[in-house]
């Protein structure tokens, strides 16, 4: 069995960050492992742009962002493995893996970072009725097989779900001489950004069926077209409200579910409310030593904040291997009140040694409310918004002077006052 | 008076600007930005919209085909004959990151570079 001070599983935005954070930290033996052919994870087939806009103040499209930090990554000699499929990981970070190459191999590592990522929900997990025919995708295979196969999958599409990566491939496919006849959401508002609800839809006068689902997909062979109809409250189809659209492709955009089946393995505590790892300000798990971040510990909308959080994840996975991360015996509970879904950190230290960055996302649409922190009786922070939602990640930043002034706490309460 | 409902997209924040217009559609102001980007850009999308267009480009003998932007954004109007123009080139490999594919795409000051290095 091989040792190594920092393993990192995953070549994506977040084990790239991560390892390019505890090098620069100063940490040395470092190993990346990634599955696929080489790194960057969904950057590669992300080729619109609108990345990096935090991290390095400008625009940049997925692969251009993704290059930044493989350069890092070649710059700093730090060590990954591609082709590379983690089976196994044991919660004294014992991780096993398999390669064409190498065949079967074990590491010991001192510090575990979890960077898988997440995938997209298949078609099984929504229960859409109607043939099983072939042109239904989730939208990040079609947006596969477009930007990095050169292959259109169809030529007149219908997009269900109006996650970021249904509306983006709402546009590639218009700019790919695809007809998009209409983008369907369950929900009565979007599941994604603003910015792309304007820039791949509206520009394009492609209309978006708010309150609306799939109901029938027919064709036997190919699929020759989708009914939808509108829901009610309870999210029930209403009949009578059904229209027929012909089309020969139906894409997915139904939400993405964080990758911890090796996290589950290890017995990893797991969050029901974001899918991912239980953590500390220091996004460090149950298990000693073993820190997630990205998309494998909550589902961000952009990878600025990826990369963000991963940094973090590197940084105090090297503080752990050298003995200086502490966990106080006392843990403070970060709790969602009103309004507030899948926050993350769950939990802190009682003692901060850095700012605290809380995020949750909004429950529901809100409308000139007010994110409420408080401990105790204590209010920590307010901060108006004009507009929250849930598509959108809340972001909120507390101070160690702020929380020690707080005195002797058991929990921070997060809350949307309307 | 005309009012109009934009949303900014200059970042993730999405902010919801109203901009007055004239009746004749000339632009008089705006307002709802929380920062300077919001501002500009509430006041070109009523002026003069531009969008940046990213796309694939075929390259000789790869298998992937090579992603490519415009250098900065270009007239909305002009985003079709801007994808039809880069659907004609044929890319020689190798390429870099921000290599020049197409100069002055549609006439304009716009270039087309590449996005990804394809060796």
């Amino acid at each position: 069995m091989q040792s190594k001070d920092i393993l990192i599983i995953g070549g994506g935005p977040a084990g790239l960050a991560a390892a390019v954070a505890a090098y620069e930290a100063g940490a040395r033996d470092i190993l990346i492992l990634e599955r696929e052919g080489s790194l960057g994870g969904i950057l590669k087939q992300c080729i619109h742009n609108g990345f990096g806009l935090h991290t390095f103040k400008e625009e940049l499209t997925g692969p251009e962002y993704a290059q930044r930090y493989v350069d890092k990554v070649a710059e700093y000699k730090i060590a990954y493995q591609r082709d590379t499929m983690v089976i196994d990981v044991t919660p004294d970070k014992v991780v096993t893996c398999v390669s064409k190459e190498n065949g079967l191999e074990q590491f010991q590592a001192k510090a575990l970072i979890l960077a898988m990522g997440c995938r997209e929900r298949p078609r099984g997990s929504i229960g859409t009725p109607g043939w099983r025919c072939a042109g239904v995708y989730t939208a990040g295979t079609a947006q596969k097989f477009v930007n990095l196969e050169g292959l259109m999958p169809g030529k007149k599409c219908l997009i269900l779900g109006s996650g970021d990566i249904g509306l983006i491939m709402a546009r590639r496919m218009t700019f790919m001489g695809a007809e998009v006849v209409g983008c369907v959401e369950l929900m009565p508002y979007s599941a994604g950004l603003k910015r792309n609800i304007v820039q791949c839809l509206n520009d394009y006068d492609i209309p978006l069926y708010l309150s609306h689902t799939v109901t029938d997909i027919a064709g036997k062979e190919r699929l020759e077209g989708v009914t939808i109809a509108e829901v009610d409250e309870k999210l029930k189809p209403i009949e009578g409200t059904e229209k027929y659209f012909e089309c020969d492709t139906l894409l997915l955009s139904v939400g993405l579910i964080p990758e911890n089946e090796l996290t589950n393995m290890a017995g990893i505590e797991m969050f029901p409310f974001t899918s991912g790892a239980v953590v500390d300000e220091n996004l460090q798990t149950s298990a000693d030593g073993v820190f997630a971040c990205g998309n494998v510990l909550h589902v961000h909308d952009l990878v600025d904040f990826v990369s963000q959080e991963s940094a973090k994840a590197g940084k105090h996975a090297w503080e752990y291997v050298q003995g200086e991360l502490s966990r106080s015996e006392k843990k403070v509970s970060v709790e969602m009140g009103k309004g507030v879904n899948a926050i993350v950190p769950q939990h802190v230290n009682a003692e901060l040694s850095e700012p605290l960055t809380i995020m949750f996302r909004p429950r529901d649409v809100y409308k000139d409310a007010v994110i409420k922190v408080k401990a105790g009786e204590t209010e920590l922070l307010s901060k108006k918004k004009r507009v929250m939602a849930p598509a959108e990640m809340e972001s909120l930043l507390i101070t160690p002077e702020k929380l020690a002034a707080c005195g002797d706490i058991d929990k921070i309460t997060v809350s949307v006052e309307v | 008076m005309i009012k109009k409902e934009l949303t900014c997209i200059g970042c993730p924040m999405g902010c919801q600007l109203t901009a007055t217009l004239e009746d004749d559609g000339s632009f008089i102001s705006v307002e709802g930005f929380t920062c300077p980007i919001g501002e500009k850009y509430g006041k070109e999308e009523c002026t003069n919209p531009t969008r940046m267009v990213t796309a694939l480009a075929h390259a000789v003998g790869s298998k992937t085909p090579l992603s490519v932007k415009t250098s900065k954004p270009i007239d909305k109007a002009k985003i079709f004959d801007c994808l039809a123009e880069i659907a004609k080139v044929d890319v020689k490999t190798p390429v870099h990151i921000g290599d020049v594919i197409i100069s002055g795409v549609c006439g304009t000051d716009v270039n087309i570079i590449a996005t990804k290095e394809l060796n």
